[in-house]
């Protein structure tokens, strides 16, 4: 029998209330993630993968509804109140955000923002927080860790910076880390090195990892299995190597087609994939890919199509696989 | 400054700690020094006028009154024969005492209040502004004539009634200035950390507020004063014979035409204080800049 799943996503859906009406930001997210287990999201900008990520959170603006549920060892998290929920955020699940310039509070030492978790969830002494962080920052690879530890922010490098959040992420050890597009805001130079440091901590830990990231090779680099997202709902999933190879969905050969290539002619342009996102205030009732999609037919339009197994536990949201997956896949 | 070139000139200059960035900064923002300068008079006045006046400021002396500027009364005396070097002094203490009251009403309430309807939001925001848009409705003069009809006037209902009247700016400051910091990415960072709310307003909002607030008590400080000066003029502030630079402008009005000076006096009393204030406050804002801070 196989060990009951540490995260367990069933249909999740995110409403949030925008200026232009209620906006379908999530829909049917369902996933299961085991100890140890990293998964990856990707998507490009707006397809709802922070949302997903606040929402396992709990960290969603209040007027945000969320339905399905969310389930963290077998509890369940949705419609928790805030007050236990923060017994949870920094000690059982964590986060890293995209901005390490701006997720540090510019008014406190970082060595007070490391160690405050752990004063907060653990019965730590100051004093051993305080050592306790020193060693947290010298993991992550932060230089003269005891004697930068009274530093404030302002004194470090975007890297380092997000080397400090990292530290205070893994303050408590958490089952669950994710990761909101850690290294976006990064050179790319050190960009390896902190997702290198990220893999090897939730490795070392044994933790939980979810990755979002719009960046493909990012995603086949780090993690296990992926998820592709567009318009709120996920096109694909399936085990990294299996979606790789095989790859189902149109969105998901369009997004791994527009990669810009080493070794390509000079000159060549990208490939694109023509049209915009759909509004999510405004999303078709069919497909929400139907609108870009080369091989889209009146009943893709009809209602949102079920996700098929294309072998393996790899799903793909699409009633025309037969011709999306046929050799070569749409258009090449 | 990094760690060790702080430490090497400590080395150097054994005792002497280097003068730190804002001080020097500060000293050398003109605004900022002169309008220290001048509220550090008024405060200066104040505390003298507690230990020593050049006359007792509550002696009346008819037969020497409305006399000019002499070795012994060196403005001259008022139509009660007062001199009025002494009542400039002790109505300095009057103007500070109501400055600082009406001010720390404002502030305890007014932030406090602006805290909560960042925090919370919704209707409970909603509410607190809406009720601070009904206080703002209410000029100070028109809401101590009110406490006065109720409570007769008197120095308590005017630092009451300013004090009410500090509020809601202080509400409107501290929620926007509050909102501003609750979508900034590390507030985000923290809730994730697993901090509460209230966590979050003490060790994260309030800090990142501090020096806006510390700007606006100043500025709020002037209006306070002239306020005061105003209520009193009008009779409904510090009551006789407790002498304030509002009531000395109210004596002097009926002696305009004999006596002018006896209304520049109070009148440049109150103007030094305003500009000190407002001077001050300016540069404070400079000089709290975060991005000048940064040099720390």
């Amino acid at each position: 029998m196989r060990e009951a799943p540490l995260l367990e996503v069933k249909d999740l859906g995110v409403t949030l209330n925008t200026s232009r009406g209620p906006a379908q930001a999530v829909r049917g997210v369902s996933f299961a993630l085991r100890r140890g287990e990293t998964l990856g999201l990707v998507g490009e900008s707006g397809c709802g993968k922070s949302v997903t990520a606040l929402a396992l959170m709990g960290l969603l603006p209040e007027s945000a509804v969320i339905s399905g549920s969310v389930r963290l060892d077998g509890a369940e998290l949705v419609g928790l109140p805030d007050a236990a929920y923060c017994k949870l955020r920094g000690n059982r699940i964590s986060m890293i955000f995209q901005e390490p310039m701006t997720a540090l509070n510019p008014m406190h030492t970082i060595g007070h923002q490391v160690a405050e978790p752990l004063l907060r969830h653990t019965g730590v002494s100051a004093a051993q927080a305080r050592q306790e962080a020193i060693a947290l920052l010298d993991r992550v690879g932060l230089p003269d860790a005891a004697k930068r530890v009274d530093a404030y922010p302002h004194q470090f490098s975007g890297g380092q910076r997000q080397r400090i959040t990292i530290a205070m992420a893994l303050a408590c050890q958490p089952d669950v880390l994710i990761a909101d597009e850690p290294t976006t805001a990064l050179d790319v130079t050190i960009q390896g090195q902190i997702l290198d440091l990220i893999a090897g901590l939730v490795a070392e830990h044994g933790m939980s990892m979810i990755l979002i990231s719009h960046d493909l090779g990012v995603i086949a680099e780090n993690v296990d299995r992926m998820m592709v997202m567009y318009g709120g709902t996920v096109v694909e999933s399936g085990a990294t190597d299996a979606v790789f190879t095989r790859m189902g969905h149109p969105y998901t050969q369009g997004l791994f087609r527009a990669r810009p290539r080493l070794g390509a002619r000079k000159g060549t342009r990208l490939k694109t994939i023509a049209g915009t996102v759909p509004e999510l205030a405004d999303l078709p009732a069919g497909c929400t890919f139907a609108d870009r999609c080369a091989i889209v037919e009146a009943r893709c339009r009809a209602a949102l199509p079920a996700v098929v197994d294309v072998g393996g536990s790899h799903g793909v949201r699409c009633i025309r696989t037969d011709v999306s997956m046929a050799a070569g896949g749409v258009g090449a | 400054m990094s760690a060790p070139l702080t430490a090497s000139t400590a080395a150097i200059t054994p005792g002497a700690r280097p003068v730190t960035g804002f001080w020097r900064r500060a000293l050398r923002h003109r605004s900022f020094a002169l309008g220290a300068v001048l509220s550090l008079v008024v405060l200066g006045a104040a505390l003298l006028s507690l230990v020593w006046t050049p006359w007792p400021a509550y002696d009346i002396d008819v037969a020497s009154k409305l006399r000019p500027p002499s070795a012994a009364h060196w403005l001259g005396t008022d139509v009660l024969g007062r001199d009025i070097v002494s009542l400039l002094l002790v109505g300095a203490r009057s103007t500070i005492l109501v400055g600082v009251i009406a001010v720390g009403i404002g502030l305890t309430f007014g932030v406090g209040l602006g805290l909560i309807a960042a925090a919370r939001k919704g209707w409970t925001e909603e509410l607190i502004m809406r009720m601070s848009d009904f206080t703002f409705a209410f000029p100070a003069v028109l809401s101590a004539i009110m406490l006065a009809a109720v409570a007769g006037p008197g120095m308590v209902t005017s630092i009451t009634a300013i004090g009410i009247f500090q509020i809601p700016t202080f509400v409107r400051v501290t929620r926007g200035s509050a909102n501003a910091i609750w979508a900034r990415e590390f507030v985000l960072a923290a809730r994730a950390a697993g901090k509460g709310s209230f966590r979050i307003t003490i060790e994260h909002v309030l800090p990142n507020i501090l020096s806006i607030l510390i700007v606006q008590a100043t500025i709020q400080f002037a209006l306070a004063i002239l306020a005061e000066a105003a209520l009193s003029y009008l009779g409904l502030g510090t009551q006789p014979p407790q002498p304030s630079w509002g009531r000395m402008l109210n004596d002097a009005q009926t002696l305009l035409f004999q006596s002018p000076m006896l209304a520049v006096y109070p009148g440049a009393a109150i103007a030094i204080a305003v500009l000190g204030l407002n001077l001050l406050g300016d540069g404070l804002r400079d000089l709290l800049d975060p991005r000048l801070a940064r040099e720390r």
